[in-house]
């Protein structure tokens, strides 16, 4: 009993950890080698969820929804980008805070002008929406297990994409060394841009994958996005070997936090006080982690710079 | 430790508290709830005491952050831990202003101690990064404590009990008490970066290195600005919990010193009257924006970002460029 228990969790810290990768990925591309601090991230996720809501609703379609919201997402990263954000990378970090902390604030309430202010609905595939026999008499919703599925498909592809081909060395390149990968020829400009596409677009597929777990509302964006700003500095910035790890390591302790805190805490103190405290301490012990990283290894577990 | 030369009148260091721009301003800053009271617009006083605590609290950020060159992502769990001070006494019986504030003023202190104390040893993004996380922890220990009102926050009976015939639940005379103990800080925080201490820490800011091959305690003096800094954050949210009349672990949300950041940046980082500028537009652009439309964010956010693009180094710099100083 206590063996499936344990199981469950696992899977779900997996799920999350897998979906913050998604996020912590493009984030930690864009710091790493952007030099850029970007808060607007989450705002992507936020945008990319919304798309994906909608087109899923109007096609009736969940995979067309998908398909239809990433593509759209990366798209507006490509605007975001040409527009305002390469104006940035120039600049210290304190001003790319206050632009991005703009542009934030503009998405949060652009998105309020067009969808409302109210959650929007999203419904998960039929096929998908029953559970699964694990083993026996072990069930697991199909959806979840679809999205640990995605998610490593995802960060295996990601994983190919930078390793094996021509686009994914200058990426590496830049993140160990920027003026040098520009000195031997990477057209960087093209290269960021084509960045903070593929980030924008992870961030839709983690925003349309969680849309029918999650509420798709105003602010969704927020919470995460410090999330993923933990996973890449406990990972080390600009490594995605190190978000992936990083994301995995947040998501279980998280998931441990709100199981296991709340079954001490009930023991010591009575159940009402654990259910309180519970999600609460989960999350302390995520900034005790963040903050044991930085203490003992500032650079983080997978520092990527040399 | 090597005793420096008196140094040149208005030399780099310097930020001198000019009494041609110091005191015009403090004089509007008074009459401001008589014009507000003349025009009927008894709102405004309100709004005003909300804008110097604010300025308040940036300012404490800007002591740091503009002249001692450490970017803290977490002042506003020291501007929370200071209200939730003046509200958790005043639901056990301490409603004295004389014991709360100054409580609030040692407790905000006493959190940025110990934060800076593990935060100093890192630098650059890891420092944004590390005071974002004992920010972070704060807040979901003031969410947690059921006792302290949890998510939901404290209210506060009253406002804090200043001396006989000070009541305060009266917007102007608190008006006054605000400005009377912001003038003070402001005033305190001008004299000390012109003093020897806040010489050193601008010099730690430009050249770290080779302030401490100079034999100068750098981490100390990091230390000792860090801690001010959080115990003016405290006093701040002390007057902030007397003014909402309500303290919530909304006051500590990242966002919040997303804001105070926000603010500093927009007045002018390292600007003796930036804190002061950003807090006063930031909220001005809000109020107005609220008057005009209900998505006021999406005002807000177009504005802060002409300033990042227009007016590189805030605010103040425009003066500055306009009289064609550097």
């Amino acid at each position: 009993m206590n063996g499936i228990l344990v199981l469950e969790q696992l899977l779900n810290s997996l799920q999350f950890g897998l979906m913050l990768f998604l996020l912590a990925a493009g984030l930690t591309l864009v710091f790493g080698i952007m030099d850029m601090i970007n808060l607007a991230h989450g705002s992507l996720y936020m945008i990319g969820a919304y798309l994906v809501a909608t087109i899923a609703g109007a096609s009736g379609s969940f995979w067309i929804g998908l398909a239809g919201g990433v593509a759209a997402t990366a798209l507006a990263g490509v605007l975001l980008e040409c527009t305002v954000v390469r104006r940035l990378y120039r600049r210290d970090h304190l001003s790319q805070v206050l632009g991005t902390f703009a542009i934030l604030l503009m998405a949060n309430e652009g998105v309020r002008m067009i969808w409302g202010s109210q959650p929007i609905p999203m419904a998960m595939p039929a096929e998908l929406s029953g559970p699964v026999e694990l083993l026996p008499g072990f069930t697991y919703p199909a959806y979840r297990l679809f999205i640990i599925g995605a998610g490593l498909a995802v960060a295996l592809l990601l994983y190919v994409l930078v390793t094996r081909t021509r686009m994914g060395m200058q990426v590496r390149a830049g993140a160990s060394n920027r003026e040098m990968a520009q000195a031997m020829g990477a057209d960087v400009r093209r290269l960021f841009t084509a960045l903070f596409a593929a980030g924008a677009g992870l961030c839709a597929v983690a925003g349309g994958l969680l849309g029918p777990l999650l509420a798709v509302q105003v602010g969704m964006g927020e919470s995460i996005l410090i999330l993923a700003f933990v996973v890449i500095v406990i990972g080390g910035i600009g490594s995605i070997r190190g978000a992936l790890l990083g994301a995995l390591l947040v998501g279980l302790v998280d998931t441990a936090g709100r199981t296991v805190v709340p079954i001490l805490f009930g023991m010591l103190m009575g159940p009402s006080a654990a259910a309180t405290a519970g999600p609460a301490v989960a999350s302390i012990l995520i900034y005790l982690l963040m903050a044991a990283v930085l203490f003992w290894r500032p650079r983080g577990l997978f520092p990527a710079h040399g | 430790m090597p005793r420096t030369a008196a140094p040149a009148a208005h030399g780099l260091l310097d930020h001198v508290l000019r009494a041609r721009s110091a005191v015009p301003l403090l004089a509007l800053l008074i009459l401001l709830p008589v014009v507000a009271h003349a025009l009927d617009e008894d709102f405004y006083i309100g709004v005003a005491s909300r804008m110097l605590i604010f300025a308040l609290a940036a300012s404490s950020l800007n002591l740091i952050l503009g002249f001692g060159g450490m970017v803290s992502f977490g002042h506003a769990a020291f501007v929370g831990m200071g209200a939730y001070t003046v509200g958790i006494l005043m639901r056990d019986g301490v409603s004295a202003a004389w014991i709360a504030w100054p409580a609030a003023f040692v407790v905000g202190g006493l959190f940025a101690f110990v934060i800076g104390l593990v935060s100093l040893r890192t630098r650059g993004v890891y420092f944004i990064m590390i005071t974002l996380a004992f920010a972070q922890m704060l807040f979901y220990l003031m969410s947690s404590l059921e006792a302290y009102g949890g998510d939901d926050g404290l209210s506060l009976a009253s406002r804090s009990w200043l001396g006989p015939g000070l009541d305060l639940s009266d917007d102007t005379r608190f008006y006054y008490v605000v400005l009377a103990i912001g003038a003070l800080v402001f005033v305190g925080i001008a004299r000390l970066l012109n003093a020897r201490f806040g010489h050193a820490l601008q010099a730690i800011r430009e050249n770290e290195t080779r302030m401490a091959a100079l034999g100068f305690a750098v981490y100390r003096y990091k230390l000792a600005a860090f801690t001010l800094a959080g115990a003016i954050a405290g006093l701040a949210g002390a007057l902030l919990a007397n003014q909402t009349g309500f303290v919530s672990p909304a006051m500590m949300q990242w966002s919040q010193s997303g804001i105070l950041l926000v603010m500093v940046i927009l007045g002018g980082v390292g600007h003796l009257y930036g804190g002061l500028a950003g807090a006063a537009a930031f909220l001005l652009i809000e109020e107005a924006a609220l008057g005009y439309t209900i998505h006021w964010q999406f005002i807000l956010g177009a504005v802060l970002l002409a300033v990042v693009l227009l007016a590189p180094n805030g605010l103040m710099s425009l003066g500055r460029r306009a009289k064609g100083a550097p």
